[in-house]
């Protein structure tokens, strides 16, 4: 009913033909876009479709090479964010647009401050305000906390509410719940049904498809910069959205099959570790992982994930505790050694820890080998072998690349992660560790380094997994730790756990009451 | 044994405190003097810093503002006729030597502020170019103009409490260290008060602080970043330029090649110790004023006891170099635990790329 309420109210807005070329990409393609007043109209499409770019249009950050845009039937120039704004255009975008060292009300009020005179501001008035929409959005927040003390899942509601308070006509929600648990998640979406009740429109990017059934009224899928077709969510399902959204029929979930583990590979005890201010974040966690099974960690971001990780792979020293790897300690050890101990490392953020973008793939390739035979002999590179080797892993790991000899940045994020998957995976490993192995990915990509992963535990490698994406923790994981506060909360059977189960435990830790505003460590 | 040698020690650390504290009692006046051009200094780089842009040519700034200042006042000195100077030795000559001054500052800052912000160079390099620049062009103009010297327009005079509210206690006191200065002076004490409060309390603070931190979140909500970083360090100019005039118009009253000494870059340490804020940067200013002045004090009006004898066999170079000592002591105790806004130093672009 909801649907052909919606399919007959006005437009409010329309793009037609907009098209926006990059060096080498064309990323917006004629696309076309209706929104009806009052509708949740998602975009939906692969990580580098182009879903980000024609709202960057939308929102005066990105100037289209060709095309127009129509609010409420009427041609508009968009130049600017400000023109955007005057026009009832909000954004709430990808990464937190929001000054940690500012307050909450200074962040919501920054650009449309209410003044009391021609100089200072009406602090009082806004706090009011602010309080009032807090009210509407269910949940009261006090104005005077500083944004960086606040929790991620608060820090999203901030960001809505910088859209409440400027009476956005028209809302743009790009990746909202992407680092939101699942409670949290049907919150804000109570909220925006409570929204388009008023006559607000909602555009929502997504690449999650079953949020994308569950909240729009229309949804229209976009691939390589193109609009490939529209649905409507009671006439689609997964298989069908991600076919569209793909070009070709996936396997959403990988075949895991059974997994057989064997003796304890790593094992953790009591570990701690400090953040780089000094405080302890990871106070005591103890785990193992078996030879031949996948263990994932699960937590929201910020709960001490990133340093156990950096002691785990040398990078950061442990402040207390033991770590073991198959029986030999490896607490505090160099990155080298933990690598010739059979430990392989995908961190989290390519760009800065695990390729040099100015460097060749076939340097890229021998980054923690290339001291030692074949690659050097005594004090000199052997450069061919260096080269047979960057071609052996590009044919194995289908890296997309002119030639080895081009630098790592000219590559797409996909093919980026898989020279650093397929330098880590090109050899025994007793111990792997993947810290957001697929973060910002194309599905094609995901699916092949989830089957690596797969393959690797089959033969006999443990596995640790460490994702904010709880989806993906829950696909590959054999076992799954929550953490939450630099705790592990509780660990359970990952075939058996649900997507409820492991968010509500994020969230809360598993205590009683309501999930904290402010984030652990937060001064 | 320990006690022993500790004694005597404990006893000279006693005595120097009190010397120090006699010397800050009477010489309030002259520390927030001698503070003058490193607050004013600080105050610039906050201007900038604060919205994003590191400025390290502040010494260069005050060094080529204090030249054209105290040039052009002499020029319209030689050229008016002479009048009765004003209250606090104001005379037009002098009023058109500040304002030469701080249009000296604010183009200099516009150099730096196109390099950092539009053509995107790297910061420190602009800064250090400025600096050198007006090390060499000063002293070379000076040097041109010296073989054919013109009488410069002398000097502002600082403000004379009357001696009857001179004589109250405690409130006199405080009236001749606050209130018995220059023009300029006071100027600064009003700016550093009137700075500090819009910060906090204005939109153009919240702006500024928001575009030194995230600039990409300022521009979502509809805030030029350019613009502000702009208008931001060309107002750091006027204040540079200020310092700059201090320097020939309020307290010599005379050009020297490279009589800045250091004190832009003592700026810069008294900005960070001062955590990028006005009164803080005040504060610290303070600091390097009482180690300026106990240097003097040593020299001139050295105490008595052991303690004179100690100093007495310690080089003047020593005292001279005092507020540069306390500098490099006050940066390795403060810096890390001082944070610098986030963006400071990063060129800011607008269109966002392609992801």
């Amino acid at each position: 009913m909801v649907v052909t309420q919606a399919a007959t109210r006005p437009a409010a807005l329309e793009m037609r033909g907009v098209t926006k070329r990059f060096p080498g990409v064309v990323a917006n393609d004629h696309i076309d876009l209706d929104v009806r007043r009052g509708e949740i109209h998602a975009l939906l499409g692969e990580n580098g479709a182009g879903k980000t770019t024609l709202m960057n249009i939308l929102y005066g950050l990105v100037t289209p090479d060709e095309g127009e845009i129509l609010l409420g039937g009427k041609p508009v120039t968009i130049a600017s964010p400000s023109d955007a704004i005057s026009q009832g255009i909000s954004m709430v975008h990808q990464h937190f647009m929001l000054v940690p060292v500012l307050t909450v009300a200074e962040n919501i009020l920054l650009g449309e401050e209410p003044m009391a005179n021609p100089v200072f501001m009406d602090r009082k008035g806004a706090h009011t305000r602010i309080r009032e929409l807090g009210r509407f959005f269910g949940s009261e927040i006090d104005p005077d906390l500083r944004v960086g003390s606040l929790s991620v899942g608060w820090q999203q509601r901030v960001e809505i509410l910088k859209a409440l308070y400027r009476n956005a006509d028209i809302l743009v929600l790009d990746e909202p719940t992407a680092v939101l648990t699942p409670q949290e998640t049907k919150e804000i979406f109570t909220v925006l049904r409570r929204l388009t009740a008023e006559g607000t429109s909602i555009i929502f990017i997504s690449h999650k498809l079953y949020e994308v059934l569950e909240i729009a009224d229309r949804i229209t899928v976009i691939r390589r910069g193109k609009v490939v077709g529209s649905r409507i969510p009671s006439e689609t399902d997964e298989d069908d959205l991600a076919e569209l959204m793909v070009g070709r029929e996936v396997q959403l979930t990988a075949d895991r099959g059974e997994s057989h583990p064997g003796e304890p590979m790593l094992t953790v005890s009591g570990i701690q570790v400090k953040d780089d201010r000094g405080h302890e974040v990871v106070h005591g966690v103890d785990f193992e992982v078996r030879a031949g099974e996948v263990f994932g960690i699960a937590g929201v971001a910020g709960n001490g994930q990133d340093e156990l990780v950096e002691a785990l792979a040398g990078l950061r020293k442990p402040s207390g505790g033991t770590v073991q790897l198959s029986g030999r300690a490896i607490t505090g050890a160099t990155p080298r050694r933990m690598h010739n101990l059979g430990e392989g490392f995908v961190p989290a953020d390519r760009h800065r820890f695990g390729l040099v973008l100015a460097f060749p793939l076939t340097d890229n390739s021998v980054l923690t080998s290339y001291y030692r035979p074949p690659f050097s002999r005594g004090l000199v590179r052997d450069d061919d072998a260096i080269r047979r080797h960057a071609e052996k892993v590009i044919a194995d790991f289908d890296v997309r690349t002119p030639s080895p000899t081009v630098p790592a940045s000219t590559l797409s994020g996909g093919n980026q992660q898989k020279v650093v998957v397929a330098r880590e995976f090109d050899r025994d490993l007793k111990l792997l560790v993947l810290d957001q192995p697929t973060r910002g990915l194309d599905v094609g990509s995901i699916e092949f380094i989830h089957r690596q992963v797969i393959a690797k535990r089959d033969a006999g490698a443990a596995v640790l997994l460490i994702s904010a994406e709880l989806d993906e923790v829950l696909e590959l994981s054999d076992r799954i730790g929550v953490m939450f506060r630099g705790r592990i909360v509780a660990v359970m059977d990952g075939r058996s756990a649900t997507r409820e189960e492991v968010g509500l435990l994020m969230a809360t830790g598993g205590r009683e009451g309501p999930p904290p505003i402010i984030a652990e460590g937060a001064a | 044994m320990d006690v022993v040698l500790h004694l005597p020690v404990i006893g000279l650390v006693l005595q120097f405190l009190g010397y120090l504290l006699s010397v800050m009692a009477t010489n309030g006046q002259l520390i927030i003097t001698l503070s003058t051009p490193i607050a004013l200094g600080a105050l610039c780089g906050f201007m900038n810093e604060r919205s994003g842009v590191v400025n390290i040519g502040i010494e260069g700034m005050m060094l080529f503002a204090a030249f054209v200042g105290w040039y052009v006042a002499a020029l319209v000195n030689g050229g008016a006729p002479t009048t009765n100077p004003g209250p606090l030795g104001l005379t037009f000559p002098l009023l058109v030597g500040v304002v030469a001054a701080i249009a000296a500052g604010v183009a200099v800052s516009a150099l730096h502020a196109w390099l950092s912000i539009t053509v995107r160079a790297n910061q420190i390099i602009s800064g250090t170019i400025i600096n050198i620049e007006a090390l060499a062009i000063t002293g070379y103009l000076n040097l041109l103009i010296s073989q054919n010297p013109i009488p410069s327009a002398g000097n502002f005079q600082s403000f004379h409490v009357p001696a009857q509210a001179a004589s109250v206690p405690v409130l006199g006191w405080v009236m001749t260290t606050f209130l018995g200065h220059g023009p300029i002076t006071l100027t600064m004490l009003v700016l550093v008060i009137v700075l500090q409060v819009l910060l906090y309390r204005s939109r153009w603070g919240l702006r500024s602080r928001a575009v030194g931190e995230h600039p990409r979140a300022a521009e979502t909500l509809g805030i030029d970043v350019i613009r502000l970083r702009y208008r931001n360090v060309l107002l750091g100019g006027v204040l540079a330029g200020l310092a700059g005039a201090w320097f020939t118009l309020e307290y010599i009253g005379t050009f020297q090649g490279g009589m800045t000494n250091g004190r832009g870059f003592i700026a810069l340490a008294a900005l960070i110790f001062g955590r990028w804020t006005p009164i803080g940067a005040f504060g610290a200013a303070l600091v390097f004023g009482i180690a300026d002045t106990l240097g003097q004090a040593v020299q001139f009006n050295p105490p008595t006891g052991d303690l004179g004898a100690l100093l007495s066999g310690v080089p003047e170079q020593v005292f001279s170099a005092l507020p540069y000592l306390v500098t490099i002591i006050v940066l390795a105790g403060v810096v890390g635990r001082s944070i610098p806004p986030a963006a400071d130093g990063q060129p800011y672009e607008r269109e966002a790329k392609a992801t």
